[in-house]
């Protein structure tokens, strides 16, 4: 397979005359077809998201908690989702499935069964009142069926869309005719009894498969007992029960009898590494979500007593052993390297006797309350059969080895787990990288299909006195049940600066907003007051709508009614109905002092600098320049190529050098990229969309280059051991000496009798206390290719934990197949070599055996860590970018903007983020290259209008501000003595505000003066 | 009328319930609260809420205003620490909180009638407990003898005129 995409592309245009269609389908509507949905979107292309569920979300919105952060899952994807709700150009299509996918990149037609949801999600408000009256019971979905639901509901409160649903297999109205009380009761109307399913061809220009994947089925490992002892549940049950949203609120209780849990197991690899079920391969995520299950279950009960059993852990990923150690250490997780090999129940307590063999060769047994079954990640229905993707051995996607989001079919891209197991990051990383593959084959249809709302020119509302429109809305019963309206509105009117106050059933309503636009006109509104509910959720939605009307978005004001009253004081009516008129007043003293807020521009250069000319930064700059942006290419050595110089072959047995090769060659044919080799980045100043960066070469001479994005693509360095006669014994090695050897058929390899391989080398120790994650590859990868040079050779390698993640485990089986021997050495307790006679000797306390193993060896190979590349501390404050306690650079968030710098349009792939292998490097470099094109691709940038500014009147140039801005957004100048601020980096959080002893510093749309009105308005309230 | 909201008024010293202001920052908190309302978790309604975009842009002086207005506690409440949106607003939110408690004795108020909390977007249940044990806790204190102190005043006012 031939990993260049350009190439591809090239030769389709020669062939292919017509435009492509502006449009992509992404398959999935989990994280990773959410992520790449608003991706593409950005990047100028209408969207469908087909779900095959009735809400987006995939399991990352089930899950409690996500590592290595601890951060609640929900909380993260729910903005993500509510984007996608409110995005233009983005259908979502839930309850549908791919039957077919045909045609070419750029023009593809896609075959849709849609499933009836039997509620017009339109029309639907999610006020549950159906599922209220619904007498069938359902186990609810999302909860992994731990407890019921009714057959018509919400999946869950932040679905998307939030829309009821109905199961129609078990509906009392679908199935016998009897019923229909949810349609009865709907005030809005939705139930729709009448609905069908139907088949639909969209046309497309290209696919994006991101499915996700099927959590093994825990009943085929008998010996578990799951589904027969109540107290086996599976790790996505038990992430419910952590959940707080879940069926027991968060208590970690068992499900026989309700009692708090105080013996926890988990048992690592049910359905992963695996040949009995027919799974080969590492799951890749259950090592780290089992230490986080264990670290919250403690959280929430700290009298919980967690045990793990696992054969290796697999902490192999950015804080990943960090988190690992300190579980182990600090908070009390009991690791239990060991394989269990049955559970037994006591039928009294319900308790569980777990049967496992011990590192030594023990039977043990020990008795638990709980156990979790840390269950495998199997490739997702639909991916040969509907989406017609070639698989491979384990059943997921066939992908390109250096760029896995290119599937077997062309026109179809596909990412996250269907491709091979995987974490949040990586997903969503490849969802990224999949959007900008779709936007270099469509790119020259790129804004031919988005919707553009146009909207009428503002009112100039200055000077105007404020005249308030207060809309108070019913929401069905679910306001109007608990507090009196209609004395709501009364007091609203009685309000000064109110000219117009009504009720409403849904102020929501398409129908409501036009209402809205018409009454903004007839009383010549200047603010607009909304009391209903959360503005997290509804204040985009009447924002737009005050817009459309010609007025000023910013001069809107919400009350939350609902949320924050009615559905919080449903025993005390009177009560709710005061506190709903104190919130309204609250709401209009601030609306009477809001004021138009301008939303800054700023002009985009279409240029991208990538600094570090590796595999990493040759992908980013190819890729921009395949979608038409001229690049930058800077790199400090005299060559291009960086760290993969030193690697031949991959774990495939792909041809590193060579791909190599090609990337260097298009990078030097394409023209445009500037490739500025022996240059080094002097300083860089400016903004989004707006940067101008200064570079030197060796004899000092400077460059001035101007562009709208960075892209930080500088690399890692390898760790030089110090240890092991490293450097003064020749037969000492590193892998990739080792490999070197190999590649060039070394003769002397040939004579070799007894190599011995030792990991984390200058890895997971004090002073890095990370895990390198590619030498555990490395190493098996190296020993498999001595064996076959030489079959009668003895290979020893020397580990602590064998980390052989996703499809690497093949190659792990493959060697101990072959004969290599690994051998554990526990932390603390290293391997020494020593000269002796003709021979270099290894000694190893053997983990398992407890006892002292010693090798004499003709070759002793180190399989050295990655280090940061020591240039960072360099860049790093030129960028404004931060960098973690190991020297890599740290991303904006670890979940889910994985290439993102916190600083707009500087973004980071490759191994100046951490350690990685070289597809993951080109994934995420790709996706950097996406991220990069959506700043690039805009004429201008919108800035928020909600920033700070400063009063020079006021300003003492005191500097505070200027400190305290986690933006860096505030300057000095210091011969005025006069602070300000730039709109562009301002992210609005108003800390400056707060600290600025003159209040010169200003957070527009909070105001100190519009709070204090609130304050006050609160207080009087009260005061009657 | 209950025997409880008897005693409730009596407490209050013949006058109505007290009287909580919170601020809730918009990316935490304040969904917290929201969590809690979509839950129907039942709490006390003597809260009114200030939506803020950080905690770090609460001034010390929002809080003083607030008891000089007459409000009997104030609540503040925001992401836990090392979840800011704005990566370390709540730093600063924490560090002023020692401040102000000062001021608040300065001003003649317990210590109780302040309250800073960190609640998750995915805490509802958090949300909804500190309402009601803060609640509880200012009830205990009774009207803030600020608010008592103005409404002398304001029939102070009535009655010169």
């Amino acid at each position: 397979m031939s990993g260049n995409a350009q190439e591809k592309r090239d030769n389709r245009e020669k062939d292919a005359g017509r435009p492509p269609l502006g449009s992509v389908m992404v398959v999935g509507g989990g994280v990773g077809g959410i992520q790449a949905s608003l991706e593409l979107s950005g990047l100028g292309y209408s969207v469908y998201l087909v779900e095959s569920s009735p809400s987006i979300g995939g399991v990352m919105g089930m899950l409690d908690k996500t590592f290595p952060t601890n951060e609640c899952s929900m909380c993260i994807l729910s903005p993500k989702m509510v984007e996608v709700a409110s995005d233009l150009n983005i259908e979502v299509l839930t309850l549908a499935d791919v039957l077919s996918v045909e045609g070419q990149p750029g023009d593809m037609r896609v075959r849709l069964r849609l499933r009836p949801r039997y509620v017009d999600a339109e029309k639907c408000t999610g006020c549950g009142d159906c599922t209220a009256k619904c007498p069938v019971k359902i186990p609810d979905p999302y909860n992994a069926g731990l407890n019921v639901t009714r057959c018509i509901r919400v999946p869950f409160p932040q679905a998307v869309p939030g829309a009821a649903v109905v199961e129609g297999s078990v509906c009392r109205y679908l199935q016998k005719g009897k019923c229909g009380n949810c349609v009865k009761v709907c005030q809005a109307g939705a139930v729709n009894f009448e609905d069908r399913e139907r088949e639909e061809v969209f046309r497309v220009g290209m696919v994006i498969a991101a499915p996700g994947y099927r959590p093994f089925d825990a009943s085929r490992k008998t010996e578990y007992g799951y589904g027969i002892y109540p107290n086996v549940v599976t790790s996505l049950e038990f992430e419910r029960i952590l959940g707080a949203n879940g069926p027991t609120q968060g208590h970690v209780i068992r499900p026989s009898d309700g009692r708090e849990v105080r013996k926890l197991a988990f048992i690592q690899c049910v359905g992963s590494r695996d040949v009995t079920v027919g799974n080969g391969y590492c799951s890749s995520v259950c090592c780290m979500y089992a230490t986080k299950q264990a670290l919250i279950a403690k959280e929430h009960l700290p009298t919980v007593e967690p045990t793990i059993f696992f054969i290796d852990l697999r902490a192999y990923g950015k804080d990943f052993e960090k988190y690992y150690t300190e579980a182990e250490a600090r908070h009390g997780v009991r690791y239990v390297r060991g394989l269990v090999s049955g559970i037994r129940e006591r039928q009294r307590t319900k308790n569980l006797l777990l049967r496992y063999l011990d590192e030594g060769g023990c039977m043990r047994e020990e008795e638990f309350d709980l156990v979790v079954l840390s269950i495998g990640l199997e490739p997702p229905c639909g991916l040969a059969e509907g989406l017609g993707l070639e698989l491979n051995d384990h059943g997921f996607a066939r992908s390109d080895p250096f760029l896995p989001v290119l599937s077997s079919k062309p026109g179809v891209l596909v990412c996250g787990a269907a491709q091979e197991p995987k974490d949040i990051p990586d997903t969503v990383t490849q969802a990224t990288a999949a959007a900008g593959v779709a936007s270099l084959e469509l790119h020259q249809a790129r804004g031919t299909l988005l919707t553009r709302r146009e909207y009428p020119p503002e009112r100039d509302v200055r000077g105007e006195e404020p005249r308030v429109g207060a809309i108070i809305c019913r929401c069905g019963s679910n306001i109007g049940g608990f507090v009196d309206v209609p004395a709501v509105v009364e007091y609203a009117r009685t309000l000064p600066g109110v000219v117009f106050a009504e009720e409403r059933l849904y102020a929501c309503s398409q129908d409501a907003q036009e209402w809205i636009r018409r009454l903004v006109e007839e009383h010549r509104l200047n603010r607009l007051v909304v009391a209903s509910c959360t503005p997290r959720t509804h204040q985009p939605l009447f924002r737009e709508t005050l817009r459309s009307a010609g007025i000023n978005k910013y001069l809107f004001e919400m009350a939350n009614i609902r949320e924050h009253c009615s559905w919080v004081h449903m025993q005390e009516p009177e009560k709710a109905t005061r506190k709903a008129k104190y919130l309204v007043k609250m709401a209009v003293e601030k609306a009477r002092r809001l004021e138009p807020l301008a939303e800054g521009e700023s002009e985009v250069i279409p240029r991208a600098l990538v600094i570090g000319g590796g595999v990493a930064g040759m992908n980013a700059a190819l890729h921009l320049a395949g979608s038409g942006f001229p690049v930058y290419l800077v790199e400090k050595e005299a060559e291009l190529g960086g760290l993969a110089r030193n690697v031949h072959f991959d774990y495939r047995g792909e041809d590193v050098q060579a791909y190599l090769r090609q990337l260097i060659e298009g990078v030097r044919r394409e023209e445009l990229i500037t490739v500025f080799t022996g240059h080094r980045v002097a300083d860089v100043s400016g903004f989004v969309g707006q940067f101008r960066t200064l570079i030197q070469d060796d004899e000092g001479r400077e460059t001035l280059l101007e562009h709208g994005a960075v892209i930080v693509a500088t690399g890692g360095g390898e760790y030089r051991p110090a240890e092991y006669l490293y450097g003064e014994d020749e037969r000492v090695l590193t892998q990739w000496e080792l490999e070197a050897r190999i590649a060039a058929r070394d003769a002397g390899l040939r004579r070799l009798r007894r190599a011995v391989m030792i990991q984390c080398v200058g890895s997971r120790d004090e002073e890095r206390p990370y895990c390198s994650k590619v030498c555990c590859t490395e190493a098996v990868k190296n020993a498999l290719a001595l064996k076959e040079l030489k079959p009668e050779a003895e290979i020893y390698v020397l580990y602590r934990d064998v980390r052989t993640y996703g499809f690497r485990e093949d190659l792990y089986r493959k060697a101990r197949e072959a004969g290599v021997v690994f051998l554990r050495f526990d932390d603390g307790l290293r391997p020494r070599v020593a000269r002796s006679g003709g021979s270099l000797r290894v000694t190893v306390p053997e983990a398992g055996l407890g006892e002292e193993v010693a090798i004499h060896a003709d070759l002793v190979i180190l399989s050295t860590g990655i280090i940061a590349n020591p240039d960072n501390s360099e860049l790093a404050p030129m960028l404004k970018v931060p960098r973690n306690a190991e020297g890599f650079f740290l991303e904006a968030h670890m979940k889910l903007r994985p290439v993102d710098f916190a600083t707009d349009g500087v973004f980071v792939c490759g191994l100046a983020h951490a350690p990685k292998s070289i597809e993951e490097s080109v994934a995420q470099a790709v996706a950097a290259a996406a991220r990069a094109e959506s700043v690039l691709c805009k004429e201008k940038i919108v800035t928020e209008g909600v920033v700070a500014v400063v009063d020079e009147e006021r300003c003492s140039g005191c500097g505070i501000c200027v400190r305290l801005c986690p933006f860096e957004a505030i300057t000095l100048d210091r011969e005025r003595r006069k602070a300000a601020v730039n709109p562009s980096l301002c992210k609005g959080c108003g800390t400056c505000t707060a600290a600025c002893t003159a209040g010169a510093s200003r957070l527009q749309g909070f105001r100190a003066d519009q709070i204090c009105e609130q304050i006050e308005a609160a207080a009087t309230a009260w005061e009657g | 009328m209950t025997e409880e909201k008897k005693e409730g008024r009596a407490e209050a010293g013949g006058e109505d319930d007290v009287r909580i202001l919170a601020f809730l920052c918009n990316w935490c908190s304040y969904a917290g609260a929201d969590l809690a309302g979509v839950s129907r978790l039942q709490y006390p309604p003597n809260v009114l809420d200030v939506r803020v975009m950080c905690t770090g842009t609460i001034s010390p002086y929002f809080v003083v205003k607030a008891f000089q207005e007459g409000m009997d506690g104030v609540l503040i409440a925001g992401c836990h620490i090392g979840d800011c949106h704005y990566l370390k607003g709540n730093y600063m939110t924490a560090k002023r909180f020692q401040v102000l408690r000062e001021a608040l004795k300065f001003m003649g108020l317990e210590e109780g009638r302040l309250r800073l909390e960190w609640v998750s977007a995915a805490e509802g249940e958090k949300y909804a407990e500190v309402v009601r044990s803060f609640t509880e806790q200012v009830k205990a204190l009774g009207p803030s003898p600020l608010r008592r102190k103005r409404a002398r005043a304001v029939k102070g006012e009535k009655g010169a005129a």
